[in-house]
């Protein structure tokens, strides 16, 4: 039997809706290929057969927002060699680090019936701010056909083939015609890591940077250049303060434009 | 035989194959249940409290976020209980495309959890992929059709989990009719490949277990429930969705982050989901979902849980045959999207998700800004019935080792296809209590 030399594929949940681990069991056509050319050996959404470590892969879905959770991560970067995190609740926090910018203790008080069954951190972070972590894919969700990519070539001890330019680039490609130059949207494109396949402009609308900041983004340009175009600072800091809002980019440009008068 | 005096636990740290975080634990003494506890650990996200001040725009995209298996659930709840608080309608067209998405979704989500996450239960197998193995035809089959529901969500909203094209007023772009004609010969496919579904999961061995519910879903005059009706219930309940919170309350339990519902009044359980729409609308299924499920000879009414797989492959076959419909009368519409103005006012709506009914309420100001969020997912109202079947369930398990208990335990919690990422987000604003 060749189970025993396959390489051990992990998943791993933490604070998260599941999207990115359910984009693995969306490659409908590579799945059962997928199952067979490694050994599935945690999954709990997907398997009740649960293997021992270690694991070759560990990929980590969702941020940290307990103290149990903190501590479970340890132990999971203990067990793998490789630890992958996908999606933008493991790589920037998610949409619920939107609580990293409010006081949770009066959060919890004023949210829940018996806030004394409730325990949670102060913050969502992201699998980085407690492990190190050897890849991060993007994305809310990741797209399936990247993952698949990260995959492939960890597999075959090659570094993933993932573009580093921005939304703008994915736009051009597909002949979109800009909604923020034709129609005055606000849109975190020119910003925003590629990946989705620019989609919301496809669709009509602007990016909401749902892949997170890409490498060196000049943000103050963009917000400066969208407010005087007539977008209130109050609704930039919205739009930057997103799926991806505590990724350092768009926190720091967040926490900027809330002070402006 | 008489029950073994020694107490015996059945412990499951974690429940597999269903989505998000939880746990069972039970004792059971002199063959009686002494205590039983579903317990979600799962952390719990705020979303109703982040969701104060921002824009009502973004409400369909951050609610998507509760769940990646039904992120259209939450998309169709928010919009439309944002359009009640606004008081638009955004028209038959937008309607119709709703729907579209709406079945596209139930095609994705049921056809995961009949062939990856509940055959394996029926046919001895730990897994999807290891059920592939020896059936393959079926698990072939059963991934086709998820395909063809997530293709669908990607022509309507441009990527199967949290698509970006639902907006309050409409969609921010319709679909070109040429791209959903493309899928029209794999939804034929889709239609014959579901009646096949039904006739597969009709054949699994079904324990002998009925318990006395109330079933719970949305009723429409003209069509099978999924974006609008009234709230009706086996045991009476016939109520607009404005109505919800006076008929079902939410208690906050030690152990469970996530609420459970019970009826106000007696505080007794509910069920909702294929099941419960099943019972309440056969007659608004097509003719040849009807069809299907007499030839299953299984009897009205339905209260069998392990035979909620035979609904919801019904409802597989329903939803097929509806986009195929929907997507063959399609004509582009001349627009998308209705504008709006915001104000100040409140507005609710209750929308049936693959796993059942799904209540939103939101206040909203002058701005636009979101003020109060009250969400109550499916499957935070079915938490408690699920205790209530595993404490009928368990008497009858004693006789097996411990760990084929908790295995049966775990059958059982799977019919529900519970979805416990989104039930952890479920909790009242206190001081916004009336």
């Amino acid at each position: 039997m060749g189970a025993s030399t396959r390489p051990k594929l992990a998943v791993f949940k933490f604070s998260s809706c599941d999207g990115c681990q359910l984009a693995l069991l969306s490659l409908e056509d590579e799945l059962l290929e997928l199952a067979g050319a490694v050994e599935i050996a945690y999954f709990l959404e997907a398997r009740s057969q649960t293997l021992p470590p270690p694991y070759d892969v560990a990929l980590v879905e969702g941020s940290i927002t307990t103290a149990e959770d903190s501590k479970r991560i340890q132990e999971i970067r203990q067990q793998a060699k490789l630890l992958v995190t996908i999606g933008a609740c493991a790589t920037a926090g998610g949409i619920q680090a939107l609580r990293n910018w409010k006081d949770v203790d009066e959060f919890t008080r004023a949210v829940y019936a018996t806030p004394a069954y409730i325990e949670t951190l102060k913050q969502s972070t992201p699998i980085s701010a407690h492990v190190p972590v050897d890849f991060e894919l993007n994305g809310c969700p990741v797209n399936k056909a990247q993952l698949l990519e990260v995959l492939t070539a960890l597999l075959l001890g090659r570094a993933p083939h993932l573009p580093a330019h921005s939304v703008c680039v994915e736009c051009k490609r597909r002949g979109t015609v800009c909604v923020a130059v034709a129609q005055g949207i606000a849109c975190l494109g020119p910003l925003t890591h590629a990946g989705c396949g620019a989609i919301c402009p496809a669709f009509n609308r602007g990016c909401f940077g749902c892949f997170g900041p890409m490498e060196s983004p000049n943000a103050d340009a963009l917000l400066a250049h969208l407010e005087e175009s007539g977008h209130a600072a109050a609704e930039l800091v919205r739009l930057t303060r997103g799926f991806t809002g505590f990724a350092e980019a768009f926190r720091t440009a967040s926490e900027k434009w809330e002070k402006r008068p | 035989m008489k029950a073994e005096a020694a107490p015996r636990t059945v412990k499951l740290d974690y429940l597999t194959r269903v989505e998000g975080e939880g746990g069972l634990y039970a004792r059971v003494e002199q063959g009686e249940v002494r205590e039983l506890r579903l317990t979600i650990f799962e952390p719990p996200r705020f979303f109703e409290a982040f969701l104060r001040g921002r824009h009502l725009q973004e409400v369909p995209d951050i609610t998507a976020r509760i769940c990646g298996i039904c992120p259209v659930a939450y998309q169709m709840s928010s919009v439309h209980a944002l359009e009640a608080a606004l008081g638009i309608d955004p028209g038959p067209e937008v309607r119709r495309l709703r729907r579209l998405l709406y079945c596209a979704e139930w095609i994705e989500s049921h056809a995961l959890h009949i062939y990856l996450l509940q055959a394996p239960d029926f046919l001895g197998y730990e897994s999807g992929v290891s059920l592939a193995g020896e059936h393959p035809r079926e698990v072939e089959r059963g991934l086709r059709l998820k395909k063809i529901g997530n293709a669908l969500l990607e022509v309507l909203g441009g990527r199967a989990i949290h698509p970006v094209s639902v907006c309050v007023g409409g969609f921010y772009k319709a679909p070109r009719r040429r791209d959903l004609l493309a899928l029209r010969d794999e939804l034929q496919w889709a239609v014959e490949a579901a009646r096949e579904t039904v006739r597969w999961v009709a054949g699994f061995p079904f324990p002998e277990f009925a318990p006395a519910y109330e079933f719970v879903s949305l009723r429409h005059p003209d069509e099978y429930p999924m974006n609008e009706g009234r709230i009706v219930s086996t045991a009476g309940v016939d109520i607009a969705p404005a109505e919800f919170e006076k008929v079902f309350l939410e208690e906050h339990v030690a152990h469970s982050t996530a609420l459970h519902s019970v009826r106000a009044g007696e505080r007794t359980s509910y069920c909702v989901g294929p099941l419960a729409r099943l019972n309440l609308n056969f007659e608004k299924l097509t003719p040849q979902a009807q069809e299907a499920l007499r030839e299953t000879g299984l009897a009205a009414p339905w209260r069998n849980p392990f035979t909620g797989v035979v609904a919801r492959a019904v409802e597989l076959l329903q939803a097929c045959e509806e986009a195929l419909a929907i997507i063959e009368a399609y004509e582009e519409p001349a627009r998308s999207r209705m504008e709006f103005t915001p104000r100040a006012a409140e507005g609710c709506a209750v929308t049936e998700a693959p796993r059942g009914l799904l209540y939103h309420r939101y206040r909203v100001n002058e701005q636009g800004l979101v003020e109060f969020a009250k969400i109550v997912p499916p499957t935070s109202q079915n938490l408690r019935r699920m205790e209530d079947d595993l404490r009928l369930w368990l008497p009858r398990l004693l006789e097996r080792p411990e760990p084929e208990m908790a295995l049966a335990c775990e059958g059982l919690i799977r019919c529900y296809d519970p979805c416990i990422s989104c039930s952890t987000h479920f909790l009242k604003l206190r001081l916004q209590r009336d």
